[in-house]
């Protein structure tokens, strides 16, 4: 099916009642991900450090916030990956490299093969078409002086892909697409609410028929009743058109939803990362655990078995200077000695599951001894330990390999 | 100031052919910002009539040397026919009559209203040309030292303190004559009142821009930092078109609230320098030219005395008062 003949689904109709409903109250079942797809985006130790300069006249650079530092996943074509962590976690940013808004500080970005990380505008351009971004803000995302026609006319006129008569017919396609009135290609974003300006945004990153679409916090901004039909609407343009969506969200229930995969970031890292059913159901981060807990759920709540929930102590600490080792250490309930020592290697312990933690487990049922102390070389208390010598392959890849560390049968786990 | 580039950009669009079974179809026009900006001002009295006004002056501006053509104004005759033995001219209120309704010039008998008319054409034009200068370099730099930042910000930065540290009027008066000269003899400019005027209109904008810079550079700033902005980042959009179809359409509104307060300003500016002899020259009338002749009379000539001043302060206000007008039509948000 091509962006010609698609025909909008009836999905903004319907005026779902609850949370619970909502999402699939216009017919949209959870994505799932598509099998055997090759890798669209892999990003490889990605650092993105800003620095800090002195007020003044010399503004000597006097540190570094370390907004992204070392984060490595992979985006299949046509997948999903959700990216979900709390305010000032760094997924925004991490958004914003892979668009290139920002030149990370190191770590390549490789999109269908290609390592766009350190290319140059020039070089950027034809790449542009492929990666789009929708944005959070549906109130600053529009020129407030264009028309809706200018607007997503715009990246069209810019790459002369059609020539300028047949530029009003596509966009008045595109506004079809996502639901909105063809004929109001000549009024101005204010005259809309939030979630047709939302609607707006993701027409005009849909103009270059991209393939990989970073959605930044897409629904965020919206009404819940909105949120629905927006993320029903990207569900439906995902089908349809077979984009791979980075979906950066805070709302757990959203991604859950949207996203076959997903990515827990804490302070610039990676925590916990895989397929949906490890993440909701099996988390073994306490920090994954923690975030979890905090999810209103109705059906708890209307049965009274509402499971107990964990609060984090103290606040984020502040990526200019974070803390030695674990980055969670000093709001964990179960840190021990050896995370202040030693960063815990993200360790893959199910087919699609990787986990950053020494002592990963079900919520309860985390080990005793640190199960990294042996892979690392160090003893219990993260001491270097003479008997013992590093594991040699702990290199973090973007994607996740047939081997695990199978921690219920201590064994190692195949495909 | 009717058009924005919007506008521009959907015209020439071929009219859709509506789909009938919708209701809400048909001609479907949006209203952009500025139409709603000047729906917003036409509602405030107080612009309006100062915008009728600066109109006014504006037409009059453009009308009078048409007018001296036609000999409907003459600023040059001199008529001492009409002066009595102490040069002062005969008749009440300075000579007041048909032929002449602001009387004419004590001394040399020439027509007072022929002279602040032709004053203020000359003296709007000088003003107009150099705040025009003035905001396109004020835009042009500050939209660059906004967005680029970095270097490029702090070389722009210091340049505008460099500029806001010289002492302008005493440069001014000190320069006028090596400059008359350098200008008539390298530039080839004619001598006499071009030459003048010339040199007046490109200090006043050279010494004019930074304030305009400073402020288009941190309205840009803020803007900058839009999604918008990154959206067209993201579709490869040039620098050019980042600069004067992204960035400028949404700086209307300050600049033209900044052009229409600083022109006044270089009006009273330009009649000062009239007045301290480093503008146009007399005989031609500019209203600092006038103002300072008339000031003689002060004691015995009142109206005399007053038509200029009067001219100067009637334009200064109305473009300040419809400056206001325009802040507030522009930014619905502003309290008044």
């Amino acid at each position: 099916m091509t962006f010609e003949e698609y025909v909008p689904g009836a999905a903004d109709d319907h005026e779902p009642a609850t949370m619970a409903d909502m999402l699939t109250v216009a017919g949209n079942a959870a994505a799932v991900a598509p099998v055997g797809a090759a890798p669209i985006l892999e990003v490889d130790k990605l650092r993105m450090y800003f620095p800090v300069k002195s007020p003044g006249l010399l503004r000597r650079t006097v540190g570094h916030v370390q907004a992204v530092d070392g984060v490595s996943f992979q985006v299949v074509e046509g997948g999903s990956l959700g990216l979900v962590g709390e305010s000032g976690c760094g997924k925004s940013t991490t958004g914003r490299l892979i668009t290139r808004l920002y030149t990370p500080t190191s770590g390549a970005i490789r999109f269908q093969g290609e390592d766009i990380a350190h290319a140059k505008a020039r070089q950027l351009k034809p790449l542009r078409r492929d990666i789009q971004m929708i944005f959070q803000d549906p109130y600053t995302s529009l020129n407030p002086r264009h028309t809706v026609g200018a607007i997503i006319g715009a990246p069209l006129a810019i790459h002369k892909i059609l020539p300028k008569k047949q530029i009003l017919p596509r966009v008045q396609e595109l506004l079809e697409i996502v639901g909105l009135n063809p004929e109001h290609y000549n009024r101005y974003p204010h005259e809309f609410s939030g979630g047709q300006r939302q609607r707006i945004g993701i027409a005009r990153s849909l103009t270059l028929q991209p393939k990989l679409l970073v959605a930044d916090e897409p629904v965020s901004a919206l009404d819940v009743s909105i949120q629905a039909q927006v993320v029903n609407l990207l569900q439906d343009i995902q089908r349809e058109f077979g984009v791979a969506f980075l979906f950066i969200a805070h709302d757990l229930a959203v991604v859950r939803h949207f996203c076959p995969e997903v990515a827990v970031m804490y302070l610039g890292k990676i925590v916990e990362i895989g397929d949906r059913d490890s993440i909701y159901n099996n988390a073994h981060h306490p920090y994954t655990q923690a975030l979890l807990s905090a999810v209103p759920d109705v059906r708890q709540a209307a049965t009274g078995g509402r499971r107990e929930r964990i609060r984090l102590e103290g606040d984020v600490p502040s990526p200019i200077d974070p803390p030695s080792g674990c980055r969670f250490r000093t709001r964990c309930p179960i840190a021990q000695e050896i995370c202040a020592r030693h960063e815990p290697p993200l360790l893959q312990i199910g087919q699609r599951h990787k986990v950053a933690c020494h002592f990963p487990g079900r919520l309860g049922e985390a080990p005793r001894e640190p199960l990294t102390s042996g892979l690392l070389g160090v003893d219990r208390e993260g001491r270097p330990d003479p008997g013992a010598s590093p594991s040699t392959d702990l290199v973090e890849q973007p994607g996740f390999a047939d081997t695990w560390f199978d921690l219920d049968k201590k064994t190692i786990g195949r495909v | 100031m009717t058009t924005t580039v919007s506008n521009l950009e959907s015209e020439g669009l071929p009219d859709p052919t509506g789909h009938p079974d919708e209701m809400d179809r048909g001609k479907v026009e949006g209203k952009s910002p500025t139409r709603l900006a000047i729906e917003r001002f036409r509602k405030d009295r107080l612009s309006m009539v100062s915008f009728i006004i600066v109109a006014l002056y504006i037409l009059g501006g453009i009308l009078a040397p048409f007018l001296v053509k036609f000999g409907l104004l003459d600023p040059t005759s001199y008529h001492q026919d009409l002066l009595n033995e102490f040069t002062l001219p005969e008749g009440p209120l300075g000579g007041i009559s048909w032929k002449h309704p602001l009387g004419v010039e004590p001394g040399t008998g020439r027509d007072v209203m022929s002279r602040v008319w032709l004053g203020t054409t000359l003296s709007l034009t000088i003003a107009l040309i150099a705040s025009l200068l003035a905001m396109a370099i004020g835009t042009v730099l500050g939209i660059i030292a906004g967005f680029t930042g970095g270097l490029t910000d702090g070389v722009i930065g210091r340049l505008i303190d460099l500029t806001l540290s010289f002492p302008s009027t005493l440069m001014l008066l000190a320069l006028s004559a090596p400059m008359y000269a350098l200008l008539t003899k390298n530039f080839h400019v004619p001598e006499g009142d071009l030459a003048w005027a010339t040199y007046v209109v490109v200090f006043l904008a050279i010494f004019g821009w930074p304030p305009i810079a400073r402020l288009i550079r941190g309205q840009v700033l803020s803007i900058r930092e839009r999604e918008f902005v990154h959206a067209a980042t993201l579709f490869g959009a040039s620098r050019f078109r980042m600069y004067f179809k992204e960035i400028l359409p949404n700086l209307w509104a300050p600049l033209l609230v900044s052009f229409t307060l600083l022109l006044p300003a270089y009006i009273s500016a330009e009649a000062a320098l009239s007045y301290l002899g480093v503008s146009i020259k007399p005989p031609t009338p500019t209203l600092g030219n006038v103002l300072r002749d008339s000031l003689n009379y002060a004691e015995f000539d009142f109206v005399y005395f007053f038509s200029p001043a009067f001219a100067i302060a009637l334009i200064v206000v109305c473009f300040n008062l419809l400056g206001d007008g325009l802040r507030d039509a522009l930014d619905p948000k502003s309290n008044r």
